[in-house]
């Protein structure tokens, strides 16, 4: 199918593009790697009068380190997470992770910023964000504004992101030696969305995990936390039975919501088998 | 406002200028302003990669990606790359290995496989079943296409080119 007729423009700095953005109100769509918007436009699933191409904003482009964060500016595509160095070292989960998101094709165009601005509960970069204590670096009208992670994701594709408003980039904080992760998804098929997923890291001093995160996504309506889990792992000594005991604690604090293919019951199920996979690769 | 845009691009090559909706992808753009019919149109969502065509230097997915937004870049197709000898060997070894019957995905298999060998060199054959589970051949050729890159990937390895297979035809 073809999508509905509109305008293009591609602004040059930052403060035009809201500008552009303000003007256009409910009509205006920002673009970026268009993976996700110009597949609904295809669908007319949606129908804005102007799309705002915001691949030349150079406030939004590049990987850096400032100080003890990774800044990762939301034109960074999955490809360039894929294959950085700095990220490599310093996120190791996002390398992880970048290879399950579609196909290369996609990977090349798709932005670390439209993912997390898209708010896909199934989507990876939601959920490591939530994981990596992200803080997403926000411009509109009134100026800059900071907001975790944890604050962002709000509902099925719903952040705290303003209509008038863009992410620019994120900051996390610098990997150190004794951080550990696990990422794993269970798909239909490689490049598939996840049936379940789960996005952890922690500190680990032997057999004992400190400072845990565990995310799951493709579970609820946003990437969700297993906080109680987490609470029960920290700083404890992990051996099989404390493992049964997160294992069970996740699947009792977690609702999950079923798909199209898959049931609450089924996704519930896989929570735990993610977790007791996690915790014993964390701690082997 | 005008929802005709001028652009230019180098498609294969050569300077291509136009006047074109800004609606319209560029698979769209290069079949029918171009004739280029080597880019395919299966799904127009992303998900078949029949569209598979390189932008600076990359493959993307033609249907999602605006011919406005190639605006100032290099678009090569596999009709520019088969001329320039760039899939040579990959081309070969799909016809060696009887890696396509009606054809229609093979333009966008041959353009991710060779992206592939280009970054992964030692890519076993279970990373290019993965690789290519992102293009969908209707005719299910998977078994042969995944011999054929294989092959290329072996003779690649060992510094050597494959013999073509057709010179006497
Ligand atoms: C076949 C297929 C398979 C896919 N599989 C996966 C998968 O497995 N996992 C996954 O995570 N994703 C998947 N995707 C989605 C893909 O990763 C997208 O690239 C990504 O979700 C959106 O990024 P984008 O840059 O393409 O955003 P766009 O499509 O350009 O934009 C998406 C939305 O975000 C808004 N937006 C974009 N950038 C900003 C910004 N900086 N500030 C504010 N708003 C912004 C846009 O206005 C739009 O509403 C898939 C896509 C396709 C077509
Ligand atoms: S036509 Fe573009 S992916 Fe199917
Ligand atoms: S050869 Fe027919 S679609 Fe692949």
């Amino acid at each position: 199918m073809k999508s509905a007729a509109f305008d293009y423009v591609k602004p040059k700095v930052l403060q035009e593009a809201l500008s552009l953005l303000e003007q256009g109100g409910d009509d205006a769509r920002l673009i970026a790697g268009g993976q996700t918007l110009l597949a609904t436009l295809n669908m007319r699933l949606s129908e804005p009068s102007v799309l705002i191409d915001i691949t030349d904003l150079k406030e939004l482009q590049g990987i850096t380190v400032v100080g003890d964060q990774l800044r990762i500016g939301a034109l960074v595509t999955h490809t360039e997470i894929e294959d950085s160095e700095l990220v490599a070292k310093h996120a190791p989960l996002l390398k992880a992770a970048a290879p399950h998101i579609a196909h290369r094709a996609i990977r090349n165009l798709g932005t670390w910023g439209g993912s997390l601005a898209y708010g896909d509960p199934a989507a990876e970069w939601p959920a490591c964000s939530l994981t990596l204590q992200a803080t997403m670096i926000i411009h509109g009208p009134a100026g800059e504004r900071r907001i975790s992670a944890k604050d962002f994701f709000i509902d099925l594709y719903t952040t705290s992101l303003e209509p008038d408003e863009i992410l620019v980039a994120t900051e996390i904080p610098l990997a150190n030696k004794q951080e550990v992760f696990y990422f794993h998804e269970l798909a239909r098929r490689h490049g598939d969305y996840a049936v379940a997923g789960l996005a952890a890291v922690a500190q680990k001093q032997d057999d004992v995990l400190n400072h845990c995160a565990f995310t799951f996504f493709s579970i609820g309506a946003t990437p969700v936390m297993a906080t109680k889990a987490q609470d029960l792992v920290n700083g404890q000594k992990l051996n099989d039975e404390l493992i049964a005991k997160a294992v069970a604690t996740a699947r009792d604090e977690i609702e999950a919501i079923a798909d199209i293919t898959n049931s609450a019951e089924a996704k519930q199920h896989l929570i735990g088998v993610l977790l007791e996979r996690g915790l014993k690769q964390m701690v082997a | 406002m005008s929802l005709k845009k001028k652009i230019s691009m180098t498609v294969n090559g050569q300077l291509v200028n136009a006047e074109i909706e800004s609606r319209k992808h560029l698979v769209d753009f290069l079949r029918e302003d171009l004739h280029l019919k080597g880019p395919h149109l299966g799904c127009e969502q992303g998900a078949c990669g029949a569209c598979t065509v390189k932008v600076d230097g990359q493959i993307i997915r033609g249907c999602l990606f605006l011919a406005v937004q190639a605006n100032g870049k290099v678009v090569e197709t596999v009709e520019g790359l088969t001329k320039n000898g760039v899939l040579a060997d990959l081309q070969e070894s799909f016809l060696r290995h009887n890696a396509m019957q009606c054809g229609f995905c093979s333009s966008g298999m041959l353009l991710a496989a060779a992206e592939l060998i280009e970054k992964q060199p030692k890519a076993t054959r279970e990373q290019v079943r993965e690789w290519i589970s992102g293009n969908y051949c209707r005719c299910t050729g998977y078994h042969s296409i995944v011999d054929a890159i294989v092959a290329v990937l072996d003779t690649r390895a060992k510094g050597q080119t494959n013999k073509p297979v057709v010179a006497h035809a």
